[in-house]
């Protein structure tokens, strides 16, 4: 195995980025977003994926 | 640049002043050029964003829509991504929207000694994603046996199967926990994310461990060997490496 080639040229999985920067990264209070919460953006985002998935395939059971 | 009334200010991400010097190449979640915010000893690297795109009702909207989920997940990436070619860095996490430069100011100075302790962690080191799936079962071969009936001979099948994959499945969590604390020996800290739904997922098993690492740059190699040679020792499971990401996992201020 290779070590990936570094930013720029990145083929990253949305699924895992979206692991991080929706579970990750420092939670600071911003002053628009106060009332969306971590996990209630988390929540919202993967309700989203999954439809949207579900959505794309629609003979896939 | 003050922001105006129908304007907000997006936060990217936190790095010493150093680092953030010339910032005029990158592009944002919304097209702009993301810029430096001083804080102290810190830097807050930042975007002028549209509210009626970036506004919190406008955000729960957008958020619901996974094109724009996905434009806006990768242009924050990617911005924090660039930034990690510069020194220590730590992401802020996505849609954190501030009025204007000052709030940005007054949030960052108010952690800053967190920030600090952040970025002396994470400097000079590099997250990695490490998944492990469970093989789908090959199918068993037919057992071709005389002198048995054919119900008996189907419920003992079925036995044997359950408890096949019950073995196969404890089997699989007990490897996917050593996978975890080798390569945990190897990071600087380690942590795992809930396993992700198959549905989403690229394989047709189970996930069974989605591990991230913090790793000290000069030991990438080392460390990418080591997921290579869990993949190859293991009949049961796959085992994948993804990044190198920004240290998005390991970037909470909390005390360690």
């Amino acid at each position: 195995m290779t070590v990936p080639a570094r930013a720029g040229n990145r083929n990253v999985a949305l699924i895992d980025l979206l692991d991080r920067v929706l579970a990750g990264g420092v939670v600071v209070s911003g002053e628009i977003t106060l009332s969306i919460a971590d996990v209630d953006l988390v929540q919202v985002s993967l309700r989203t994926l999954i439809t949207s998935i579900t959505a794309l395939q629609p003979h896939h059971e | 640049m003050n922001a105006s009334e129908d304007r907000g200010v997006w936060l990217y991400a936190v790095m010493p002043e150093a680092g953030a010097s010339a910032l005029g190449g990158l592009t944002g979640v919304s097209a702009e050029h993301p810029r430096a915010v001083t804080a102290g000893t810190l830097v807050a690297v930042v975007g002028d964003v549209p509210l009626s795109s970036f506004g919190e009702e406008a955000l729960r909207r957008n958020l619901e829509d996974l094109d724009w989920l996905a434009t806006v997940a990768r242009a924050h990436d990617t911005v924090i991504a660039a930034l990690v070619e510069r020194g220590p860095v730590a992401p802020v996490r996505l849609a954190t929207v501030y009025h204007d430069d000052g709030s940005v100011r007054v949030a960052v100075e108010q952690r800053a000694a967190d920030f600090e302790r952040t970025l002396e962690h994470v400097s000079g080191r590099v997250e990695w994603g490490v998944k492990a799936f469970l093989q789908i079962e090959p199918e068993p071969a037919r057992p071709v046996k005389s002198g048995e009936g054919a119900g008996a001979a189907y419920l003992a099948r079925r036995r044997r199967a359950l408890a096949s994959s019950e073995e196969r499945q404890w089997h699989a969590a007990e490897q996917a926990s050593h996978i975890h604390a080798a390569l945990s020996e190897l990071a600087a800290d380690a942590c795992t994310h809930p396993p992700q739904s198959r549905a989403l997922t690229d394989q047709d098993g189970p996930m069974v461990l989605n591990g991230a690492y913090l790793v000290d740059a000069e030991r990438a190699e080392q460390f990418a060997e080591t997921v290579d040679s869990c993949d190859r020792d293991s009949a049961l499971l796959t085992v994948t490496l993804t990044g190198p990401w920004p240290p998005y996992s390991f970037s909470s201020l909390e005390e360690p």
